[in-house]
């Protein structure tokens, strides 16, 4: 079931939850790859990748053990250290 | 559902007094002018035509407490009622001087089904109104708890999840209705009703009867003269504290003894807990953002406590505030955590007040004067110190004022080795000048505080004055 609370706020904000600050530049940020472990994702990963160091980005690479399951506590945690930005892809 | 104008009579089949008067029931129901209201079974009282009140709103709205009970009706309001089975008033209502002869002359009846807990929690939630609020749906796979962190509702502990239900039953604790707006709450000047309030005390962990108190601190807060907007954006320590007078403090189970300012005591937390709640959810007043206290004091979390009245040897800090007698009302104050002060040896009340005029020497700094107020805790054994020597709180005031006052000298800049302090071109003669610590209505006394220990508390204050805080007192509506 549903669960309904009543917004303790003064509502000036959106009730849904807001997404992260967007990066204002790539330069000199690091960005994280997470590879889901999709078949073929690493070649689309790869373009990815060639296209943010054009840019000035730092990349680094991360790999999901199956795209089956949530991420490991782990690696979220690692990714949320070491990176600016994740992008979380697939492919097929 | 509503019932038409004559007689009237509540009966549930679960009654054996209802079960008595069956036959008097009968009589008037031929009579045709009496409405039947079965609470619990349509088919009740056999052979009649009831009107079932299946969800018993029709009871609460004829404020039923006892069944049988026999109502006159005129024009939509009652001008008559019998409680139970009582023969001479079911006579006069029904204008039948010959009604239940065969009957006893009276007997009690049982209670009404609308006045079990569950039944009337309900009902006194449905008389509220359905919610002003937004909803805020939670993902299926959301923990309730966690959700409060994750929107930002917190003050870093977790938060009672205030859904509709528990909202509702917190406004239980108030006559005020939910849409009525209580001021609007700096930073953010945004509109706070009694209904955010609600929200706000649920998460905090209040009971309902203390929702009076918390929101009699929210219009406190909202006075002008206590500038919650610069309090609230300060580097400085201080937050709200909230001390308690009056009779709703024994009511409410409020400490005001043993550990007075300490945990513990489920009033004490959460109604202080729920005053910054409403700060920094309806207002704004965030930490990091609009908040930029330098270190803080853990009293943000909360700080609230009691005076203890009965023992005290002196008017309370209400009374003393303005406060009638017996009305029970919130004191706000812009103080940071208490410092203790030892003096175990005093037994006489100058001894005692140089003590403490040497402690409050310190608030804020011992070279800064007049711009810090201060709240002394004045525990019970130092209280009777007082109270032995036959000094009220003027007397004290007085002469705490005379203690703490300061040669200029000692306080210019560079004085005592020590760069703080005040500019030297303020007196032309430091030698010969003193100067007050405190400005004449910048102390205050509360006593509490368990029966053993010389101990007594200073709360000391942020800027007062225009330019800063003064403390406010409201009374409760209740």
């Amino acid at each position: 079931m549903t669960t309904i609370l009543l917004d303790p706020t003064s509502e000036a904000r959106p009730a849904a939850r807001e997404g992260a600050p967007r990066l204002a530049s790539l330069d000199g940020k690091t960005v994280g790859l997470l590879d889901i472990s999709k078949p073929r994702g690493e070649v689309f990963l790869d373009r990815v990748q060639s296209i943010l160091e054009q840019r000035g980005a730092q990349v680094l690479r991360f790999r999901k053990p199956t795209f089956a399951k949530n991420a490991p506590r782990d690696l979220r945690r690692e990714i949320a250290e070491r990176c600016h930005a994740v992008v979380e892809a697939l492919a097929d | 559902m509503s019932v038409d104008d004559g007689l009237v009579v509540v009966v549930k089949r679960d009654c054996p007094t209802c079960q008595l008067v069956l036959p008097v029931i009968g009589e008037l129901a031929t009579g045709g002018s009496l409405t039947v209201v079965s609470q619990d079974d349509p088919a009740f009282p056999p052979g009649i035509s009831v009107t079932h009140d299946v969800a018993l709103g029709l009871s609460h709205r004829l404020g039923i407490e006892i069944v049988p009970t026999l109502l006159l009706r005129e024009r939509n309001q009652t001008r008559g009622s019998a409680i139970g089975w009582n023969r001479a008033e079911w006579r006069q209502l029904s204008g039948n001087p010959d009604l239940g002869a065969e009957l006893p002359a009276a007997r009690p009846g049982c209670g009404a089904l609308n006045l079990e807990p569950h039944h009337a929690e309900r009902l006194a939630a449905s008389d509220q109104g359905a919610p002003i609020a937004r909803s805020v749906e939670l993902g299926e796979q959301e923990d309730e708890h966690e959700a409060g962190f994750s929107r930002g509702w917190t003050d870093g502990l977790p938060v009672v999840p205030p859904t509709p239900e528990r909202v509702a039953r917190m406004l239980t604790g108030t006559r005020r209705n939910r849409a009525e707006i209580v001021g609007r709450i700096a930073p953010d000047f945004a509109e706070c009703g009694i209904e955010k309030i609600a929200i706000n005390a649920v998460m905090a962990g209040c009971r309902p009867e203390y929702l009076p108190v918390v929101i009699a601190a929210v219009e406190a807060a909202c006075l002008p003269e206590f500038n919650w907007h610069g309090l609230a954006a300060t580097t400085y320590f201080a937050g709200p504290v909230v001390i308690v007078n009056g009779p709703i403090t024994r009511e409410i189970g409020m400490n005001s003894e043993l550990n007075a300012l300490g945990q513990g005591n489920r009033a004490n937390a959460t109604i202080g807990r729920a005053l910054q709640l409403v700060l920094r959810n309806v207002g704004g007043a965030r930490p990091g953002e609009v908040d930029r206290a330098t270190l803080g004091n853990p009293g943000k979390l909360s700080f609230c406590f009691a005076e203890n009245e009965r023992d005290s040897p002196w008017t309370s800090l209400a009374e003393e505030r303005g406060t009638p007698p017996g009305v029970s009302a919130v004191t706000l104050f812009a103080g940071e955590g208490p410092r203790g002060v030892v003096d175990q040896l005093s037994r006489a009340p100058e001894s005692l007040a140089r003590s403490l005029a040497m402690a409050l020497r310190a608030v804020a700094h011992p070279k800064l004067v007049l711009g810090f107020d201060a709240f002394v805790v004045i525990s019970p054994e130092h209280a009777r110190v007082f109270r032995d020597a036959g000094w009220d709180k003027q007397r004290l005031r007085r002469e705490l004022l005379e203690l703490t006052s300061v040669p200029a000298a000692e306080l210019v800049r560079g004085a005592g080795g020590c760069a703080e302090g005040l500019p030297a071109s303020m007196f032309s003669d430091p030698e010969g000048t003193r100067v007050p610590k405190f400005r004449p209505d910048g102390l205050w006394f509360v006593h509490a505080g368990g029966r053993a220990g010389l101990f007594s508390a200073i709360i000391g204050g942020w800027i007062n004055g225009q330019g800063g805080s003064q403390p406010v007192t409201r009374e409760l509506d209740r």
